[in-house]
């Protein structure tokens, strides 16, 4: 089949309108609220150095930042502002979206149109000037009548720079649950759907480069004075701004928001659960790519309505506990804390997505390992790799106490690549996931935890406070607690993870609803 | 005997120096300039003859001293009035390169308010009077202009709200010397026909007396002498006589260079 009429591009084509439209509204408010605030500052220290000075600094520092971490920076600062407005004042907002992509990426945008109207005012000629006192003019004349229109070529072309980083840095702005064309990248990488990965790519380059060459239109219109070009520049703005708003007016608003995290997992389920409940009859759209430290605060605070959490992982990330109990123990603990937010752990899917150690089968054998235990007295002379947090995490102290586990050497990895490593023996062991399809494909096996160093990640489904009573939404959910067993969902991993148009989250959950719907 | 349109009177203007130190630039100056009077100050650079000029129109602030316009001490009026009262030509015209030939011209009286029909016809009377083609540069920008067309501009646009008071500061200072002759004697007959009070500043003593009633001259910040051209060559003062010198020895070498042809 040849990559051009490959059908994904056509169904990437369907999600533009929803993708493209909030990416122009969140890029474009952005840009505003940007302008408002770096235009005033810029023309008020450009006869001050200390605030000129600190102001720049501070726009610097913030640009040294990756897009990435001041977005996600912007999600809990936001959660406590609401916490405070809400005990103070008695209300609060949402965190959640669109307010921390904006307000990160004006942030973004201050620094080229800080630094370009400093400079373009700061270069006009002191005669001039001059001349502007001379025959008159109050400073707010002289301002508005010539040293803005003088500068105005270098501030455009600052704008412009900005608006082409914040169209491209709203990218990132998936994670933090405001949809975008990030959201195609976001998939695209964990489903390895390159066609999705190349059309967000595509489109925020277009959008970036029409944005572009639409301010320099009226770049070009003001300098030559012509209305002309001004007002098409303008207007095409505008447009784009109106088109965009369109479909988001026309829309109907999905009752029920399924989060996604980043992971293959996540999208082959959400998918699976806003089938189900469009089955029932109840609209239901999906929320992807979420960061894991956004997704919970989010259904707490009713962004979403409900995803699939994993027990260890809010045992040990959401609530800090480092004691491991018995499986059920450890669900009914877990159950009553959610239970005082309100949360409803409504229960589990059938299987695990743990940490756990892996190699392979054959090599495995061959030396004799079955479980950790085994492991243990063999470590010194091997390697182990895990993901980018894995060693950091209570389990892997935890694993080194109840074994006393020491590695020759230990290395970080992308987890999409650990496994390909510890298949071609580049390293020996790697701490993967026990539901991922790789471990079937490169014929891997995983060792026995003995002694429940590692806690249970039981997948569960988890509601929001306002679904607590919910009984249309409970009842579509039932039929798929407890039937998603290990094999199934390593498979349906497996199967996402290839590169076609089988690999849609949307078809891998549709064959995974007809291997459980006959038990 | 009448009061005089422009006086200063023990004016004196210090500037942070480079090292911490004041730099005295205009040093206890008197100076009374009468309606109609055309008066040139002269000197070398860092004489302070600018900075004098400047005050009058408070573009600096003196730090001593009195200046009154007009019967009006400037220390005690809005200087942005004061200003749209006084015109003022600078270098190299100081035209704002992004506002056409007429914009430039009718900046004070829009400034002032003047209705948009009354400030075009003021326009194209005062393209004539500086002697521009009006059609063909009423919408020009000053960077398609000559060196002399843009002083010529710079004249219009200090005299288009009626002041009675025109400031100079080195006017035609950048043209070539055919192009700047013609400006001087244009913008001289100019002073007459409007009654003007005009101060020009000018390193120039050749010029200075030509064009003008009375000279200053200027040196270290004080007023080394004041007069018309008679009365300043009858000057004991050294450096004013040195002044002179070089206009006087160029006049006789000219004369004996160039002979009056019989024909005239």
């Amino acid at each position: 089949m040849s990559f051009l009429s490959d059908p994904r591009w056509g169904e990437a084509a369907t999600h533009l309108p929803d993708y493209l439209g909030n990416h122009v509204r969140v890029s474009v408010a952005a840009l505003l609220l940007g302008l408002i605030i770096s235009l005033p500052l810029a023309i008020v220290s450009r006869d001050r150095p200390l605030i000129r000075g600190i102001l720049l600094g501070f726009a610097s520092v913030v640009q040294t930042i990756p897009g990435l971490a001041l977005l996600a920076l912007f999600y809990p600062l936001l959660l406590a502002v609401a916490s405070l407005t809400l005990s103070w004042f008695g209300f609060g907002f949402s965190a959640f979206g669109f307010l921390p992509a904006m307000l990160a990426l004006a942030l973004y945008s201050m620094l080229p149109v800080l630094r370009n109207t400093v400079t373009g005012l700061r270069g006009i000629d002191a005669e001039i000037l001059q001349a502007a006192q001379a025959v008159g003019m109050t400073p707010q004349q002289s301002l508005f009548m010539v040293e803005l229109p003088l500068a105005l070529p270098v501030i455009m072309a600052g704008i412009r720079t900005a608006a082409v980083w914040v169209i491209g840095t709203a990218t990132l702005s998936t994670p933090i649950g405001q949809t975008s064309l990030g959201n195609y990248i976001f998939a695209g990488l964990q489903t390895q759907n390159w066609v999705f990965v190349l059309f967000g790519c595509l489109a925020a380059a277009v959008l970036a480069l029409a944005v572009d060459q639409l301010l320099a239109l009226v770049e070009s219109g003001v300098r030559s004075r012509s209305r002309l070009r001004t007002g098409l520049g303008g207007l095409g703005i505008a447009a784009l701004v109106a088109a965009t708003l369109v479909p988001s007016l026309a829309r109907s608003h999905s009752s029920y928001i399924v989060g996604a995290k980043t992971f293959t997992e996540q999208y082959v389920l959400s998918a699976l659960i806003a089938e189900r409940l469009r089955a029932e009859g109840l609209s239901a759209s999906s929320r992807e790519g979420l960061g894991s430290n956004v997704i919970f605060d989010a259904l707490a605070s009713n962004d979403i309505d409900l995803y699939v959490d994993y027990s260890g992982t809010l045992w040990v990330n959401q609530f800090h506990r480092t004691d491991m109990l018995p499986r059920q123990e450890l669900l009914t603990e877990l159950k009553a804390i959610l239970a005082k937010q309100n949360i409803t752990l409504f229960g589990e899917l059938g299987f695990e997505n743990a940490y756990a150690l892996v190699m392979p089968k054959k090599r495995a054998e061959a030396l004799g390992i079955r479980s950790i235990a085994d492991l243990a007295s063999r470590a010194p002379t091997l390697s182990i790799a895990g993901d980018y947090e894995f060693f950091s995490r209570p389990e892997w102290a935890a694993l080194q106490r109840a074994y006393g586990l020491s590695f020759r050497t230990q290395r970080t990895m992308q987890p999409d690549f650990m496994y390909a490593a510890v298949a071609s023996g580049e390293v020996d062991v790697i701490a993967g996931y026990t539901s991922d399809g790789l471990i079937r494909k490169y014929d891997l096996v995983v060792l026995d935890d003995t002694r429940h160093a590692i806690p249970p990640y039981d997948a569960i489904l988890l509601l929001a406070p306002k679904r607590a009573g919910d009984e249309a939404l409970q009842a579509a959910l039932k039929p798929l607690l407890g039937r998603i067993d290990i094999e199934d969902m390593r498979e349906a991993n497996l199967r996402a993870s290839g590169n076609d148009a089988a690999a849609s989250p949307n078809a891998v959950a549709r064959w995974l609803w007809e291997k459980i719907a006959g038990r | 005997m009448t009061t005089p349109l422009i006086a200063y009177t023990n004016v004196s203007k210090s500037f942070a120096g480079g090292r911490g130190e004041r730099v005295v630039a205009v040093d206890d100056v008197s100076l009374d300039v009468n309606e109609g009077e055309f008066l040139a100050i002269v000197g070398g650079s860092g004489s302070g003859k600018t900075t004098l000029l400047r005050l009058a129109n408070r573009l600096i602030e003196a730090d001593r001293g009195r200046i009154t316009i007009e019967g009006d001490e400037v220390g005690a009026v809005d200087p942005v009035q004061l200003r749209r009262r006084i015109g003022y030509v600078s270098q190299s015209g100081g035209l704002f390169p992004h506002l056409t030939v007429a914009d430039n011209i009718g900046i004070t009286p829009k400034l002032l308010g003047t209705p948009q029909a009354e400030v075009s016809a003021r326009i194209d009377e005062l393209l004539a009077l500086v002697r521009l083609d009006g059609t063909a540069h009423r919408d020009r920008l000053p960077q398609e202009l000559s060196g002399g067309q843009r002083q010529r501009v710079g004249v219009a646009r200090a005299l288009a709200a009626h002041p009675r008071i025109v400031l100079m500061d080195e006017p035609f200072g950048a043209l070539d010397p055919l192009t700047r002759d013609a400006l001087g004697e244009d913008y001289r007959a100019l002073h007459g026909k409007l009654s003007v009070t005009t101060i020009m500043i000018t390193h120039d003593m050749t010029e200075a007396l030509l064009l003008a009633d009375r000279v200053a001259v200027m040196r270290a910040g004080r007023l080394l002498s004041l007069g018309t051209p008679d009365e300043l060559s009858r000057s004991g003062d050294a450096y004013v006589g040195e002044l002179l010198r070089t206009p006087r020895r160029q006049a006789e070498r000219l004369n004996t260079l160039l002979p009056r042809d019989g024909a005239a």
